[in-house]
């Protein structure tokens, strides 16, 4: 097990090089003198020697890379152009409010996606089943930012009942933050919803199926107890994994969610980045959400690996 | 040969009449397909010709969707739309393809050192989030309807190369292909006559679960501003504006996003009864 964990570990430092290197990559392909990507259209001609010099554009590029990598390791990010503020400090104060996002949005589709995935495993093909099913095509299929917008036009201005935008912080009113939180939450669960939906539904009919569950009924055990005792526990296992996966949509579409209720998150940090072209908190933003990625990835390997003792025995041929 | 594709089309079409909802949404796929050729027919009236006397007006028999906030035809600027949501999810899709399965195939038929550089750089790539990387990309291309393209189709690369890699180990062990290999055939051969007509399913229906998620893509670039941009009618746009209306003139926001969520509904369906059909050991 030890050796997988080594192995894995290993390959997620050189994914994250390799996106360094794109990162690093990417910015510089921006066109235009980079020493005036960073510093903005109104800095003066000593501001950008002060640019070039700070991050040595006069150097040779693999010498830029290796100090840009040694700063971005140490956590310097660079500061915003806009508002001078060092980006990981930004980044630190929108993060916690996507945070509160992501986490209410896991909740809302793990409390919706698991009990109606085993409830559609357990009666497949009644007619609960196939609702089930239709309402999860339906949650897949409908674009985040329509439903956000619906949602609004429904609760905010036809019955008045939710905020339609906004932002109060959790520790200051938890009750106005939950009533501001709650649409977008729902909006960016809905995705996630239908995709664990499916995967309970899936992985519950396999394992119903299993010998070890025809015994379990055969020695008499009620069906509840089959279900909840022995089923479920492993039927679960997969669905941490495409948890894992969906991260990266969550990350994606608090992008867009927060741009329709206009929560100052880091989603909107990102495209207010981009459209003032402040490149040092662009870059500083893509890289974190990768990096971010990668170790969530890495972290749900593990508790995979915790949780089915079979990838333990079998080890290194979990690589491929 | 005819004969047997004949039998197999036969025995396609009987499994698909089973299942009436893939068919419905294949139909549904087709209709939008239509509507993107024939839009300047069906459009009537200029999708871009503002009217100052029609300033959001709810939907009548003039304007059946009603009119926008620059007075334009709603109907026709969804019609166009169509035509922009169909491209940027198809071209995007094929782009992916034509970089992803060769590298895939390369990748897993020879494996090795071009292999491992092939993996290390799609685990890379696939660590941003699609839409962030698109973001980024955008970034540095410029805001257009051709670099969102670009952006979501270099996004959905990673994805294809990891699947063609996959199936072309799955199908070589095979031992068709090892006896082909032994009979002498050379690497060419093998991958064209015994390998690739044998992914080929998979990857169609990957194309097709792709393309919906190519169309919302677009639709949230353009959105954000970053797609299609003004006066163009995109889905994604027409949103974006019909979000600073909602309380005066909700119909701007009903129809463009009723159009992704059908369009996408319906390749999902379509998608759906596909990857039953091809693969009928699938539940």
């Amino acid at each position: 097990m030890l050796e997988f964990l080594i192995h894995r570990a290993a390959i997620s430092v050189v994914t994250l090089f390799v996106i360094s290197l794109i990162v690093f990559t990417g910015v510089r392909m921006i066109p235009g003198d980079p020493a005036r990507v960073m510093a903005g259209t109104d800095a003066d001609d000593a501001g950008l020697a002060e640019i070039r010099e700070k991050y040595g554009l006069n150097d040779a590029v693999v010498v830029q890379y290796l100090r840009w990598l040694r700063l971005t390791v140490g956590g310097d990010l660079g500061e915003s152009i806009r508002t001078r503020e060092p980006v990981i400090r930004t980044v630190g104060r929108k993060l916690p409010i996507t945070i509160e996002l992501a986490v209410l949005s896991l909740l809302v589709a793990l409390a919706i996606a698991i009990p109606v995935g085993v409830l559609s495993a357990v009666r497949r093909n009644s007619v609960w089943d196939y609702l089930a099913n239709g309402a999860s095509l339906c949650g897949l299929s409908v674009p985040s930012f329509w439903l956000g917008i619906m949602l609004i036009l429904f609760f905010s201005v036809r019955l008045g009942v939710l905020p339609a935008s906004g932002f109060v912080p959790l520790w200051e009113d938890p009750v106005a933050n939950f009533k501001r939180m709650i649409m977008p939450a729902f909006v960016l669960g809905t995705a996630l919803t239908a995709v664990l939906m499916r995967q309970t539904r899936n992985s519950m009919i396999e394992i119903l199926s299993a010998d070890y569950i025809r015994t379990a009924r055969s020695k008499g055990l009620a069906g509840r107890v089959v279900v909840f005792r022995h089923a479920i526990r492993n039927g679960l296992i997969p669905v941490v994994t495409i948890l894992g996966l969906q991260m990266g949509a969550l990350m994606g579409g608090a992008v867009v969610t927060e741009q329709i209720f206009v929560v100052p998150g880091f989603g909107r940090l990102i495209v207010e980045a981009v459209f003032t072209r402040d490149y040092p908190l662009v870059q500083g933003v893509v890289l974190i959400t990768a990096s971010a990625y990668v170790l969530i990835n890495l972290l749900v390997d593990v508790s995979y690996t915790v949780l089915d003792p079979r990838i333990r025995v079998a080890g290194g041929g979990h690589e491929r | 040969m005819s004969a047997d594709v004949g039998e197999r089309l036969r025995s396609a079409w009987r499994r698909a009449r089973r299942r009436p909802p893939a068919l419905a949404g294949a139909l549904v796929v087709l209709a939008f397909a239509a509507i993107a050729l024939a839009a300047p027919w069906l459009a009537g009236a200029d999708p871009v010709r503002t009217d100052w006397g029609q300033i959001r007006k709810a939907p009548s028999w003039t304007h059946p969707f009603g009119t926008d906030d620059l007075g334009r035809d709603i109907f026709s600027r969804v019609v166009w739309g169509t035509r922009i949501s169909m491209q940027a999810g198809v071209l995007s899709i094929l782009l992916a393809m034509a970089i992803g399965v060769p590298a895939g195939f390369v990748a897993g038929y020879y494996r090795g050192a071009f292999d491992q550089l092939i993996m290390r750089l799609t685990d890379a790539w696939l660590s941003f989030p699609f839409l962030i990387l698109a973001i980024g990309l955008v970034t540095i291309l410029g805001p257009s309807l051709i670099n969102a393209t670009l952006a979501i189709g270099l996004g959905a690369t990673p994805l294809y190369i990891r699947l063609t890699r996959g199936l072309v180990l799955a199908t070589e062990a095979h031992e068709y292909v090892q006896s082909a290999r032994a009979m002498g055939a050379g690497d060419g051969r093998v991958m064209a006559r015994h390998i690739f007509p044998n992914i080929v399913s998979a990857l169609l229906v990957q194309a097709t679960v792709s393309i919906p998620t190519a169309i919302i893509a677009e639709a949230i670039l353009s959105f954000l501003g970053l797609g299609v941009q003004p006066p163009r009618p995109s889905w994604g746009t027409m949103l974006n504006t019909a979000q600073q209306f909602l309380e005066s003139a909700p119909w701007m926001a009903w129809w463009p996003g009723l159009a992704i969520f059908t369009l996408t509904l319906a390749f999902n369906l379509a998608g759906d009864g596909l990857r039953d059909l091809l693969d009928p050991r699938d539940y």
